[in-house]
């Protein structure tokens, strides 16, 4: 079970010969994630063959779907190509996208997500994200497997090793995840933490889910605003309290502008809806264990 | 990417939106020269990255060559928001009838662009949406369609404009969609539009801001990037070095610098130091790899302020080879300028390698971030 991706789901890897892909592609396998194709335009017809096994390339991913039943992609191409290769996708069929490029400009991603998300049922996640595992059954992205641990958690982050730090962090703490995803730093990404937050509803395994949000842009205050809801248990930490206004803290979309964004206002929202709040990584796991 | 004024009408009038005439001078002998070309009255106008220009005394109109003289002086050495102004914009003055507000934004929250029109222009648009928000129409634009008229008809003819005027603004306003769309900009701004005495409509301030992702197809407007105009000096200089790297604003600026592989997880280590009694520096990213050589280039410009009295890094592993991250480092020590308490949270594959080949030396491993941060400012010295 999990949300999203599981044993079952089958991955196309956009970009699989370059250095980014070629590398994840590898540590997808060993994780057990059947990556069933490869796409880059102009190889269709050769195959990725790293670290002993063989995928079929193709060039369009249109015609990965066709012969392979993929229902699942990750991109890594260069982020002049990057929304193309996403709304190809999306076309094509594959039910989640993956998408791990950065720097891809922000009127390309509003073009890119209003069109996955009036024209297809696609899940887009990213861009600038580590992508998503569920535990011990897939894992599309570039996480480090193992790190993660069979259990009743879900996981929402806007960060990728701070992700990683919570994860590992819960595991040590004995508190297992079910599906964890790292949604991404710029400011507009395909899936935000409410859409993620219905999806864990759904799921029987998730008993308890850990939102790991920081300074910049609504999506955690709107995500506070649903959890009332949820029926499920739900901690929130918030990184960047320390942030000045007005900087760009790495992430594109980790910024405060016109007092808007603050650690502050999200910890408030949190908190009016009754959602215990870390203060520290640490204090994660407790918290957890005294809700489930 | 904010660009300037001046830089912002020649962008503009590219794309058919009415400007008037203007040129940047650099002195007050250019000023002079520039006002005397166009004819008086003139206006002058700083030329700085922060808003709130007129409030601050950097707008002036000149009726005499004296005026220029005097008010290109006297701008051409203040500090707006701290920011010095190294040059004016000299434009012919006009008599205005009424001011307007244009804008195009992104809406965050909404994932499409905004359209933002106010009769009420001329003064910052935030504040008229604290103090008269009915005086302000929006209306989203999906990029995948474009701005369609309809949308700009219910954007303007809701507004109490001159119904002789609206095809004129209509017309202004199709074009700074197709600006803000060609130049990958993320805020395009016309405060005021302005309908002049003589029936003309024109834009008499631009703003624009571009979007840093985008500039790799903007050759053109990447050369407009002025290095250090709205940074400090050690940030100025870090882009150069391509280094995520911001300093902390001068009140708030400690002795401790940080630095790590991943925005979140630096965000993160600056909270634990403020908690455990510290104030850190800076925030510095040293992206996913950590390599060696930037992991010694980052310590050595966190040292460059030499406020800095001790440093805390913190590296969640995952896929890097701590060991080989903390040979890097020692060696990195050796080389460094001035020796500083230097402590490192590592966490990933060989860690225990990591923390044996760190025993006995000056850095001071820690296990978790948090013990990383109280190690630390033990070191440095309490400082809130």
């Amino acid at each position: 079970m999990g949300i999203l991706i599981n044993k079952n789901t089958k991955v196309i890897v956009q970009g699989i010969t370059g250095h980014e892909g070629s590398f994840h592609t590898q540590r997808m396998i060993e994780y057990g994630t059947q990556v069933v194709a490869g796409v880059v335009p102009g190889k269709g017809g050769q195959s990725f063959t790293e670290g002993g096994v063989s995928i079929p390339i193709f060039n369009t991913v249109e015609s990965a779907v066709r012969e392979t039943d993929a229902n699942a992609s990750v991109v890594f191409v260069p982020r002049q190509f990057a929304p193309d290769a996403i709304m190809e996708a999306a076309d094509a069929g594959c039910e989640v996208i993956v998408t791990i490029t950065e720097g891809i400009p922000v009127n390309d991603m509003l073009r890119v997500v209003n069109y996955v998300n009036s024209r297809t049922m696609a899940v887009l996640i990213g861009p600038n994200c580590p992508g998503i595992v569920t535990v011990d059954e897939c894992k599309i992205g570039i996480m480090p497997g193992h790190i993660f641990k069979k259990g009743p958690v879900g996981l929402i982050s806007r960060s990728g090793t701070l992700t990683y730090e919570v994860v590992d962090t819960l595991t040590r703490g004995g508190v297992g995840q079910s599906t964890c995803i790292g949604i991404g730093g710029d400011p507009v990404i395909g899936t935000t933490f409410l859409d993620l937050l219905m999806e864990f509803q759904a799921d029987d395994e998730t008993e308890a889910v850990v939102l790991i949000g920081e300074i910049g842009g609504s999506d955690e205050e709107e995500a506070a605003e649903y959890i009332p809801e949820l029926g499920k248990p739900v901690v929130a930490f918030i990184s960047g309290r320390t942030a000045p206004p007005g900087k760009r803290m790495g992430h594109a979309g980790a910024i405060i502008s016109g007092g808007k964004g603050t650690a502050e206002s999200k910890i408030k929202a949190f908190e009016k809806a009754g959602v215990p709040v870390a203060n520290t990584v640490q204090e994660i796991p407790p918290l957890l264990k005294e809700l489930l | 990417m904010k660009i300037h004024e001046y830089q912002a009408k020649e962008l503009f009038s590219q794309f058919d939106i009415p400007i008037l005439p203007g040129r940047v001078a650099f002195n007050v002998e250019e000023a002079l020269s520039i006002a005397g070309e166009f004819g008086l009255p003139v206006v002058i106008k700083a030329q700085v990255h922060v808003g709130g220009r007129g409030k601050a005394g950097g707008i002036k109109v000149a009726k005499t060559f004296q005026d220029v003289e005097v008010h290109s002086k006297n701008i051409l050495s203040m500090e707006i928001k701290g920011l010095p102004v190294k040059k004016v914009l000299i434009a012919k003055a006009v008599d205005i009838r009424e001011e307007y507000y244009l804008g195009l934004t992104l809406d965050r929250d909404a994932r499409l662009i905004v359209f933002i029109f106010s009769t009420a222009g001329g003064i910052d648009i935030e504040e008229v949406a604290a103090t008269s928000p009915e005086k302000i129409t929006r209306v989203n634009i999906d990029p995948l369609f474009g701005v369609m008229d309809f949308q700009l008809k219910k954007l303007i003819y809701d507004s109490r404009v001159d119904n002789d005027k609206i095809k004129d603004i209509l017309k202004i306003a199709r074009k700074l969609y197709e600006c803000y769309i060609a130049v990958d900009a993320s805020l395009a701004e016309i405060n005021p539009l302005a309908i002049l005495t003589s029936g003309e409509v024109v834009a008499l301030d631009a703003k624009l801001i571009i979007d840093d992702n985008a500039l790799y197809r903007q050759p053109k407007l990447e050369q407009l990037r002025e290095i250090g105009d709205d940074l400090d000096e050690l940030e100025a200089e870090a882009q150069k070095l391509h280094l995520a790297y911001v300093h902390m604003p001068k009140d708030k600026r400690g002795s401790i610098g940080v630095m790590g592989n991943g925005a979140g997880l630096v965000m993160n280590t600056m909270d634990e130091v403020t908690r455990a009694g510290g104030m850190p520096n800076n925030f510095l990213d040293i992206g996913g790899t950590a390599t060696p050589e930037v992991v010694e280039a980052s310590l050595n410009h966190i040292l460059k302020d030499e406020v800095v009295q001790g440093i805390l890094i913190n590296v969640f592993g995952g896929i890097v080879r701590c060991d080989i991250v903390a040979e890097g480092l020692l060696k990195a020590y050796e080389r460094l300028p001035r020796k500083v308490p230097i402590v490192i949270r590592m966490t990933g594959t060989n860690e225990d390698l990591a923390r044996e080949l760190l025993e006995g030396t000056p850095l001071i491993y820690a296990s978790s971030t948090e013990e990383g941060a109280c190690k630390i400012v033990e070191l440095v010295g309490r400082q809130n």
